[in-house]
């Protein structure tokens, strides 16, 4: 596929992204993206054949996203207890600027199963974020920071405690903002997981 | 054709090469083509007493064992044996891990223990002189079939290709892994393994070595018959230079995640591989291979 069909996609993906973020996946149609982006109904199927494979592909590209950042987090020369915060503030600060990002997978990765059921079985669709999350909790254990034990008891401490923060700002209940947390949920997590 | 003449010496040893020398299903016929001037077991010209004593003709001297300076065999230092036919001989082939890497015996009270010109992964340099003339076979035991295709291939004057231990590429270039029965349950990350079934892979919870560890076990069968994966038991690694290690049965994790992955595989590639295959059930794999 050349460039330019890469690029339109990923313009269609990011568009898709927020309103399906927003309005929720139900009621966002392909004539409302099409509209959004200007381009016909018939030009948008020539980049996905339907509203399921586009979701599908919006799911991996924010993997891809968060997946990018944990890999340079975890390349850096740092202390587990230094990464523990900077995957944390990474998260909390896309939540901040590019909310929709969070929100399609808590609103809608999470609860429309059904969508996902085929072709995002496991993790499948997520795996580059999960790959990055299990080489952090990898390489703290070897190094002696992290205590070993399953890796969900531990992948789930992480992310229910960060989606859970999200969504909480999301449902406007939090009386600060997201960063002004980031110290105090690194430290529970890393105290949490820590030898 | 001249019989080829070769010499096995027994150094720091349980002897363990020697019995699986003696599996070599066609051993009549190698004894037309060799004639050991001795041998701890099999018929000899010459006593070990007449081997010290004297410079005996011979073209393979064949170590087994572990060497260590201290180590006394029949009344001499047993590296003065090497070093008085190393210069008779054309080839030099230590026999199994302990002459190649020093194996259990590194554990023993004797001072610097180490196979002939490594001590696990790091070059001795004791034996500089001896280590253009050497070949490694490592093993625990050695395959017989690989040990004795390698003294044919010196016998015909072959040019061997060498890994960095002195091995030969050519069954040491494969992992164990390769050509093992389990390769689906690995692909597909069935790892519901018990020992001694012939279903599901035994990388995950039982320790094996195999997609590590370098030899031709599932290339070349034991006895043509079989190898420990195929039988359900996992590879343990006795051809590296770190074996023998503790823990066989188990395999080492981080967060559930292997901490020795496939050689040359990084852990990038690996969870990203392993995650996508995991999602999936392959029915097939997840039952008995007989039913009844």
């Amino acid at each position: 596929m050349n460039d330019k069909k890469e690029q339109k996609k990923e313009q269609i993906i990011v568009a898709s992204l927020h309103l399906f973020a927003t309005k929720g996946f139900y009621n966002t149609t392909i004539p409302d993206i099409a509209l959004s982006l200007k381009m016909s109904v018939g030009n948008m199927y020539n980049y996905f054949k339907s509203k399921d494979l586009l979701a599908k592909e919006i799911i991996k590209f924010v993997s891809s996203y968060f997946g990018r950042k944990i890999k340079a987090i975890n390349e850096e020369n740092i202390s587990t207890k230094e990464k523990t915060r900077k995957i944390v503030e990474v998260y909390f600060q896309t939540a901040l600027l590019k909310p929709e990002m969070i929100d399609y997978f808590l609103r809608i990765y999470l609860s429309t199963r059904e969508v996902f059921k085929e072709g995002c079985e496991g993790m499948i669709c997520v795996n580059d974020f999960v790959t990055e999350i299990m080489i952090y909790f990898e390489e703290g254990v070897k190094c002696g920071d992290l205590r070993d034990q399953d890796f969900f008891s531990a992948f789930g401490l992480f992310m229910g405690y960060m989606g859970g923060m999200v969504f909480l700002k999301g449902e406007n209940v939090l009386p600060k903002e997201l960063d002004q947390y980031i110290d105090d949920v690194s430290s529970n997590i890393y105290k949490a997981l820590s030898a | 054709m001249k019989k080829t003449r070769v010499l096995w010496l027994t150094l720091m040893s349980c002897n363990g090469n020697t019995h699986s020398f003696l599996n070599y299903p066609y051993i009549e016929q190698f004894l037309n083509d060799f004639e050991f001037i001795y041998h701890p077991i099999i018929d000899s010209d010459y006593t070990l007493e007449e081997i010290i004593s004297q410079d005996i003709a011979c073209d393979i001297l064949l170590i087994e064992g572990s060497v260590a300076d201290d180590f006394i065999k029949a009344g001499v230092p047993g590296i003065d044996i090497i070093k008085r036919y190393a210069k008779i001989v054309e080839k030099i082939v230590t026999v199994g891990t302990c002459a190649t890497f020093g194996g259990i015996f590194r554990e023993s009270n004797y001072k610097d223990v180490s196979g002939l010109h490594f001590q696990e992964e790091r070059r001795t340099d004791k034996y500089n002189d001896l280590f253009e003339k050497t070949v490694s076979i490592s093993g625990c035991p050695v395959h017989p079939e690989v040990l004795v295709s390698t003294l044919y291939a010196i016998k015909k004057g072959l040019s061997l290709k060498l890994d960095a231990y002195l091995r030969p590429k050519e069954y040491f270039s494969y992992t164990i892994h390769n050509g093992c029965t389990r390769n689906e349950y690995f692909e597909y990350k069935v790892d519901n393994h018990h020992f001694g079934e012939l279903e599901g892979c035994m990388f995950y919870d039982h320790g094996c070595r195999g997609p590590f560890t370098h030899g031709s076990c599932n290339k070349i069968l034991w006895n043509e018959v079989n190898s420990k994966t195929r039988a359900g038991l996992p590879c343990m690694g006795c051809t590296e230079p770190s074996f023998p290690k503790r823990n066989i049965f188990e395999t080492k994790k981080n967060m559930g995640i292997p901490e020795f992955l496939p050689v040359g595989v990084s852990k990038r590639t690996y969870l990203t591989l392993a995650g996508i295959t995991k999602a999936f059930t392959i029915d097939r794999l997840e039952k008995k291979l007989f039913d009844d």
